[in-house]
């Protein structure tokens, strides 16, 4: 059973979990994935690992709650459990000394960013951290990345907190002053944050890895689905990746691969809603099966 | 029934199976081939001639006692034909659908010169049904040998390995990636061919009787790996499959609506997209489907998305569209299973033979909006002794189609040779295995099926799975090479 030990909102539409998996927290390192079934009828969806403890054999996992399947997990409480939690899947993060690196996270990109940025801290690097949403409310975790990072730099897009403006505008002030310095980037976010994070650091040539959360289905390397194009082919982000060189890929092609399913998703979160809010029958369910809560 | 002679046995003809019409089994999901009733059964048992040298048995990668089993059939002893078909083969209802029959042990029936082999195949899925309502045989573990055995992998391959090592006593633990066990059987395979319900109830009185363990969400080179296994298990068994899916190198592959087989079929049957919203996972085919490839899954993509169209057809009134397969070669060698082309073509899929896509093309919204082709001619026989297609010069032409679905053959599973250190792979990427024994190159390993042999069938994966057994028994039960290993 993997059940949900700890449940914690971090803001309006993220929460955090720790989840019972101990086949996944034995092996698990930084920038690796799991799959996630919330139910019986549920969907395979990749979330990365934020973190891991091998002796309590958990997982935490952060979900923004933006697709049905994801709004459904975090309506889920302590002591409910999924379905299925599969992994750990892709490839870790390459972590070594490199001097000093810039991680770059937005939204809940923060949560797989902060084993990274740990584990460079811990390898010996100096650590610039830049963390950004969309507003105060959507911003969490401050505290854990500023206890990994020598240098922290808070932003939100409305400037309700930190600096006003996006997190590449203090990345590139970075660049322009401290070029030489920066050996490598993370970016961790919404695909649009990680394109112009990209963007931004190729003038200067410093190396980026962005970490892709693609359209994805088994997540072992069988369908294909999370092919991401790349400027030398198309990669797939369950075996290849996550984590890739960002100046390689070819964003508006996966932003575009992206929006495949849209429809579809929206169709499932009002249909979702709808019954949520109007229940057309009244439920006998918990009279056959026992419920789990 | 008296004992008929040979010759009243030859003039029973060949017994088809009720099947739903084409019209209606388009609009759902439900199987399609009914299976015989017992007197259908009874009669074409009875056109069996015994063979002294019985060669459908030399046809069968798991040498099922074919004879035997028919004769016990017809002597209405059922429970006889269920023991003897478990002697060789624990997943009979699942092989009597699925098998090329006609390729193997009706190939070499006496009776199929004149195209009236015995329905082998049909008489296999009788009796597994039968066993499936009526438990007449509890498969039992045999006494413990206090040797462990981890099977990776719990497609046919794996299955079978697991059931005779379970039946032989050794204890036998599956890792299966995927949240449910059966591997291709329950990705690949639609419920049109071959239920999940009979999948499950085969795979449950195999595995809970003999007491095997099922640890599903497990990946192996990642959760495990095989060398972690090999710390805790006496010996590996690797069934692990070929489900990385090619894609042709043309332009265009990227396209919204380009899609491999695997993912088609994955959220159709794993994941029951037929059936979104109630389930998660969405599936989404056009109106002109182009299905590129004509083998097996190249079959079951594109029934799947004709039923997936006539079913939406059903709901907003528009016409269904259209299914098209599209093949290089010719009809002659279509290298589906005979009754899956049959049945194709019999629901509506349109095939275009020598035919190839040179490029997929897009509209401004980065969807898939037509598929230029070439025309091809069959040349020179090429190394698998087919003629070769070559394309005719000036001859390219363009489809109007907004879904392409990839059925070109897959590869190895990538993520179990993770460290595997010592595991040699071919240029294809398969493991080099002994075909006989399923030793690899690794001490303490084993592997077999598509691993192996790169895509295949679901037969020659279980024989290869039978084979490994045997050969992994030997190894656990001689002190001297269990010692050294």
């Amino acid at each position: 059973m993997y059940t949900i030990l700890e449940k914690q909102r971090l803001s309006d539409a993220i929460v955090l979990m720790v989840v019972q998996a101990p086949h996944v927290a034995r092996n698990a390192r930084a920038g690796q994935f799991v799959i996630v079934i919330a139910d019986e009828q549920g969907e395979r969806i990749p979330l990365t690992i934020a973190d891991h403890d091998r002796q309590a054999g958990t997982i935490t996992l952060v979900i923004q709650e933006i697709g049905k399947s994801t709004k459904q997990m975090g309506q889920m409480a302590a002591g409910d459990a999924f379905h299925s939690v599969a992994g750990p899947l892709g490839h870790p993060t390459e972590i070594a000394a490199y001097g000093t690196v810039a991680c770059v996270a937005g939204g809940v990109g923060i949560a797989p960013m902060y084993p990274i940025a740990r584990a460079l801290k811990e390898a010996g690097n100096h650590v610039i951290s830049i963390i950004g949403a969309r507003n105060q409310s959507l911003l969490f975790w401050e505290d854990r990345m500023r206890s990994v990072s020598d240098e922290l730099i808070v932003c939100t897009d409305d400037g309700s907190y930190g600096r006003k403006g996006v997190v590449t505008v203090p990345l590139k002030e970075l660049l322009e002053t401290r070029a030489d310095e920066i050996k490598k980037v993370w970016a961790i976010g919404p695909t649009i944050m990680m394109k112009f994070v990209s963007l931004t650091t190729k003038p200067f040539g410093v190396e980026t890895i962005v970490s892709l959360n693609t359209i994805m289905i088994d997540g072992t390397g069988m369908c294909g689905g999370c092919r991401v194009p790349m400027i030398d082919g198309a990669r797939f982000v369950c075996v290849d990746g996550p984590e890739f060189d960002g100046h390689l890929v070819d964003w508006d092609g996966l932003l575009s691969r992206m929006q495949f399913y849209r429809n579809e998703e929206q169709l499932a979160v009002q249909r979702w809603e709808r019954l949520r809010e109007t229940p057309t029958h009244e439920c006998h369910l918990d009279k056959v099966v026992p419920l789990r809560r | 029934m008296p004992e008929l002679s040979n010759r009243e046995r030859m003039a029973i003809p060949r017994h088809e199976m009720p099947a739903q019409a084409p019209h209606e089994r388009i609009r759902n999901f439900d199987e399609v081939a009914l299976g015989y009733t017992w007197e259908l059964a009874r009669e074409e048992a009875e056109r069996c001639l015994q063979c002294a040298k019985p060669r459908c048995v030399d046809g069968c990668p798991v040498g099922v006692l074919i004879p035997q089993f028919i004769r016990a059939l017809r002597m209405g002893d059922m429970a006889g034909a269920v023991k003897t078909m478990q002697e060789k083969n624990n997943l009979p209802a699942i092989c009597g659908r699925v098998c090329p029959q006609e390729t193997q042990c009706e190939a070499n029936c006496v009776l199929a010169k004149k195209g009236q082999a015995v329905a082998i195949g049909r008489l296999e899925r009788f009796v597994g049904d039968f066993e499936l309502r009526e438990h007449t045989s509890r498969a039992q573990p045999g006494p413990p040998t206090g040797r462990k055995v981890a099977v990776i992998g719990s497609g046919p391959a794996g299955l079978t390995c697991a059931v005779d090592l379970a039946k032989l006593g050794h204890k036998v633990v599956i890792f299966e990636s995927l949240h449910l066990p059966g591997g291709v059987l329950i990705y690949g395979i639609p419920e049109f061919r071959l239920p999940k319900s009979i999948i499950r109830a085969e795979l449950e009185s195999a595995v809970t009787n003999l007491g095997i363990e099922i640890r599903t969400d497990h990946v192996i080179g990642n959760t495990y790996t095989i060398d972690e296994l090999l710390n805790e298990y006496d010996a590996v068994f690797m069934g692990t499959g070929a489900g990385l899916p090619s894609f042709m190198r043309i332009p265009g592959v990227n396209l919204n609506g380009v899609m491999s087989a695997n993912e088609f079929l994955t959220r159709v049957n794993l994941m029951k997209g037929y059936r979104f919203p109630e389930y998660d996972t969405p599936v989404k085919v056009g109106r002109r489907v182009a299905v590129i490839g004509a083998g097996n899954v190249a079959m079951d993509a594109a029934r799947s998305a004709l039923r997936l169209q006539h079913m939406r057809s059903a709901q907003d009134g528009e016409p269904p569209g259209e299914v098209h397969i599209v093949y290089r070669r010719s009809r002659h060698e279509v290298p589906a299973r005979e009754e899956e082309f049959h049945h194709a073509e019999e629901e509506g899929v349109i095939f275009d033979f020598l035919t190839n896509p040179i490029a997929i093309l897009g509209n401004e919204k980065g969807e898939v909006c037509g598929l230029r082709c070439i025309r091809m001619e069959l040349g020179e026989p090429d190394a698998s002794g087919r003629r070769s297609p070559v394309p005719i010069a000036g001859s390219e032409f363009e489809m109007a189609m907004d879904t392409v679905i990839f059925a070109l053959g897959t590869s190895p599973n990538p993520i179990v040779f993770n460290n595997a250190v010592g595991l040699e792979r071919t240029r294809h990427g398969t493991v080099v295995a002994d075909p006989e024994t399923g030793r690899t190159l690794k001490p303490g390993v084993w592997a077999g099926g598509d691993v192996v042999t790169g895509a295949a069938t679901v037969i020659s994966a279980m024989g290869a799975g039978k084979r490994a057994a045997a050969d992994i028994h030997r190894f656990l039960s001689d002190e001297k090479l269990f010692n050294v290993g």
